[in-house]
């Protein structure tokens, strides 16, 4: 018998082998471990869990079913609350959301729940279990701007309530950050991202790419010139950061969002593609979070020695716990406590280091974080020949600007209500990253699934006067 | 998939095509661009917009090849299609949003080099259409790489040069310019430069030296084309731009040409080129040299 105390172990491809491939790294549950796992859930009366995701998805509930071996109803429980559990299975931060608050964990190891609902969601698709479509159109006409989760869910939740939906997209694939953003060998492409982009097409939502909202056309047009009676906006928060340190424009210093958009979307790493990418052989990556690890990890792909430079220590890294453990059991190195000051380059520009100064950790900042301090004279540098910054990201003005009378805060974001995504501009909801900055994929969900709830009531109230 | 209606060659290494984009067409203005996305494994290309019809939804662009993906491009036919084509992208050439009666004052004059002549157009055509005929100086290697010579004529006062002599008169876009303002009198209030950057450096030299205020259509690397990726980043009077929402156009006095060139090497170094003949095989055409360099 299996130590109740600990997970079920998930089955995972080797990290010497993985690391120089892009296939999925975390293989799943297969059923017998699915149930196996599910049978150490408590069904708790007052479900910790619950509490601690963000959509609130009825935990015990799905968890009994997979324990019984009814995956169907597993997966209908789950989508009551969430339209995207393959891909949140997979990304969710669940250590500090539903499995950090599981009554499991507090003496042993929290229920696997991110794991039980990949298998779920996975399950579901290799039986052909698809959402039902509408069963009647209701007539009215609405918008999506963006096709990443909180756009797909607001669509696919509308449609399903019988409205006729258009998503704009700019780029020339659906899927938002799913596509260019996270890679392959933690989100497949094909099995996964295609597949949910599939789902919402099959609920009759027409996606349109190649439409770049604010240049192509604006929101002003769709709603007077095409007959769109409402618009949800969740374009995302795709503007890099730099760092603003001199030699930051030589060569070989990419944001990560240009390397992972040309590995991930332009599938660089593939040689039956055009677009090329560098090919460091020793990369550094700034930056703590998921999009670091994310960067870092292709790069070792890529065959690099990679090293991740933070300024504050292990315990502060924004990433998800798994990905910093996978990415060390890979080889990447860690840089921690240490900020860069300067980007060394040759007479031609291109990089050749990295100057950085180590830190210490001081007093706790606004954001409850130990603010690092830099300790004077302790500049050291790494021979590097790519560097990557990965500082996170900001909404693009390009629709806000565009737009009359949808109003801002000053980082950039789409001002919208929590309950309804509704904004400043009558008709105009919006929500994910968009509206919060760069935050999560569940995140995003539940603002879709807001934004939706809003132009209902919206649309409704308008002809029930 | 956007289906391209017409297609030409425009010179030895030339190649025009109208394609149905209507959306594109629609809200388009001179000095923006278009990304086409030729199929599944192409690269994304930007192209300036070098002419439109909003009645018939259709946009020409006019490209040299220049690595693999616009090489294969070249091999399109009327009836073919691309599978992406998204725009219009950037902000459009500030001439289209001064007041109209400021500019019938303003002398100005346009310099193009080789392809960079496909952008120049439809700026001096919305210029006639709006009642205003300005000088256009093009500058082509050869007689055989001079393109779109008789539409240009039609909508201004066209001065031709070709770098080896060959057709008209002999010299660089620049021997031109200083000609007219220094020999011939002319004096201008603005100067419009669009070619390879290497040849934007010389002409914003020489128009600071002339004191002639001048804008510059930047042509770097891009990817995403909507300021997602931060690959077209310059360095304009001392503030980083993002050339692709930016821009294209910047006051070409203003900008870093040294580094933007040397960004635009990315991906031609040794090793780079190693790559990219390794990765496209016998695709692999150029793109290191034949293209110029600098387009
Ligand atoms: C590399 C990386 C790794 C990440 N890892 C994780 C993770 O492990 N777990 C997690 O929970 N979160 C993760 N995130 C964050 C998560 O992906 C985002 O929070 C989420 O995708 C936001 O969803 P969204 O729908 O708001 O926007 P996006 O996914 O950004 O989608 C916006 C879409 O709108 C389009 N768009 C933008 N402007 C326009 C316009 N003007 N017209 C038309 N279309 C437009 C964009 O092209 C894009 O497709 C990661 C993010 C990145 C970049
Ligand atoms: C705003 C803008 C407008 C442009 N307008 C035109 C136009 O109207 N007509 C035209 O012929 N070209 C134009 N260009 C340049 C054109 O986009 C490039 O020639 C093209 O992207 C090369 O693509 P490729 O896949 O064939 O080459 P790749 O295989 O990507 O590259 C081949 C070689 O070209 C270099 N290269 C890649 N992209 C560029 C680039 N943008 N500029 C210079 N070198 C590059 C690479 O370093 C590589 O060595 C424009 C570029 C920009 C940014
Ligand atoms: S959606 Fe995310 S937070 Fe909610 S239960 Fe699933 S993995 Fe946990
Ligand atoms: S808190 Fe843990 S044990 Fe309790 S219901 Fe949730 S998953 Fe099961
Ligand atoms: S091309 Fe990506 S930001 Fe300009």
């Amino acid at each position: 018998m299996a130590d109740v105390l600990k997970k079920v172990p998930v089955r995972e491809q080797a990290p010497k082998v993985r690391a120089t491939n892009f296939e999925e790294v975390c293989l799943g549950y297969n059923k017998e471990e699915a149930m196996e796992e599910a049978n150490r859930c408590l069904g708790c009366k007052k479900a910790k869990c619950m509490e601690g995701c963000p959509v609130s998805i009825n935990i015990p509930g799905f968890v009994h079913e997979v324990k019984e071996g009814n995956f169907e109803k597993a997966y209908q429980i789950i989508g009551e609350s969430s339209a995207l559990p393959a891909v949140c299975g997979r990304v969710c931060p669940q250590e500090t959301q539903c499995e950090g608050r599981c009554i499991r964990g507090m003496k042993g190891e929290a229920v696997s729940i991110g794991k039980l609902e990949r298998f779920v969601a996975d399950w579901a698709k290799e039986n052909g279990i698809k959402p039902v479509p509408a069963a009647q159109k209701n007539g009215h006409k609405v918008a999506v701007i963006g096709s990443g989760p909180s756009g797909l869910t607001c669509a696919g939740d509308l449609a399903k309530m019988g409205y006729d939906v258009t998503i704009f997209e700019a780029l020339h694939k659906a899927g938002g950050v799913l596509v260019y953003g996270i890679p392959e060998f933690r989100l497949p492409k094909d099995k996964v991202v295609a597949a949910e982009v599939e789902n919402v097409k099959s609920l009759g939502v027409k996606i349109e790419t190649n439409v770049i909202i604010g240049k192509s056309v604006t929101i002003d047009e769709l709603l007077k010139d095409e007959g769109f009676e409402a618009v949800f906006i969740g374009s995302g928060a795709g503007l890099p950061m730099f760092m603003g340190i001199p030699g930051e424009q030589a060569n070989g210093v990419f944001s990560a969002n240009e390397y992972l958009t040309r590995n991930n979307l332009m599938k660089a790493f593939r040689e039956d593609y055009d677009t090329p990418i560098a090919h460091g052989k020793k990369v550094a990556v700034v930056g703590g979070g998921n999009v670091a690890m994310d960067a870092a990890r292709t790069a070792l792909r890529l065959g690099a020695e990679v090293h991740i430079i933070y300024r504050r220590s292990e315990a502060e890294l924004p990433a998800r716990k798994e990905e910093v453990h996978h990415a060390k059991e890979e080889g990447v190195q860690f840089d921690l406590l240490c900020n860069p000051v300067e980007i060394l380059t040759d007479d031609k520009d291109w990089v050749t280091g990295i100057k950085c100064i180590r830190m210490e950790l001081g007093e706790p900042d606004a954001s409850g974080r130990r603010r690092p301090v830099e300790i004077p004279g302790s500049e050291f540098t790494i021979d590097v020949d790519t560097v990557i910054m990965s500082l996170g990201t900001s909404p693009n003005p390009l629709i806000s600007s565009t737009t009359i009378g949808l109003d801002v805060n000053k980082r950039k974001c789409i001002i919208a209500d929590e309950e309804f995504g509704k904004t400043s501009k009558e008709g105009v909801y919006a929500g994910g990253d968009a509206v919060t900055g760069a935050a999560t994929v569940i995140l995003a969900m539940g603002a879709g699934k807001a934004g939706a709830r809003g132009i209902d009531e919206y649309i409704k109230s308008k002809y029930a006067k | 998939m956007y289906k391209i209606l017409n297609a030409e060659k425009l010179s030895a290494n030339v190649f025009l095509m109208d394609v149905e984009a209507p959306r594109v067409a629609k809200h388009c203005l001179p000095g923006q661009f278009v990304i086409v996305k030729m199929d599944e494994v192409g690269e994304r290309i930007p192209l300036t917009i070098c002419d439109y019809d909003a009645e018939k939804g259709t946009v020409t662009i006019v490209f040299q090849p220049a690595g693999a993906s616009t090489t294969r491009m070249a091999q399109l036919k009327a009836g073919d299609y691309f599978e992406d084509f998204v725009g219009p992208l950037g902000q459009p050439s500030e001439l289209c949003h001064e007041d109209l009666e400021e500019l019938k004052k303003k002398k100005i004059v346009f310099v193009a080099g080789g392809v960079g002549t496909a952008p120049v157009y439809p700026q001096v055509k919305w210029l006639h259409e709006h009642g205003i005929t300005a000088d256009a100086i093009v500058g082509a290697k050869t007689k055989d790489l001079l393109i779109l010579e008789d539409k240009m004529k039609e909508v201004c006062n066209l001065y031709v040069t070709t770098d080896d002599g060959s057709y008209v008169r002999k010299g660089m876009g620049t021997d031109v310019l200083r000609d007219l303002v220094q020999n011939q009198g002319k004096e201008y209030d603005l100067c419009v430069a669009i070619g390879p950057m290497i040849m934007m450096k010389f002409v914003c030299l020489l128009t600071k030296e002339l004191n002639i205020p001048t804008v510059v259509s930047m042509n770097p690397i891009m990817v995403d084309g909507t300021g997602m990726c931060g690959a077209c980043r310059l360095m304009v009077g001392g503030e980083v731009k993002f050339a692709c929402v930016d821009g294209p156009e910047f006051d070409g006095h203003k900008v870093d040409f040294d580094l933007a060139m040397k960004r635009q090497q990315m991906y031609k170094t040794e090793e780079g080129r190693a790559l990219l003949k390794l990765q496209e095989g016998d695709t692999h055409h150029g793109g290191c040299g034949h293209c110029g360099g600098d387009k």
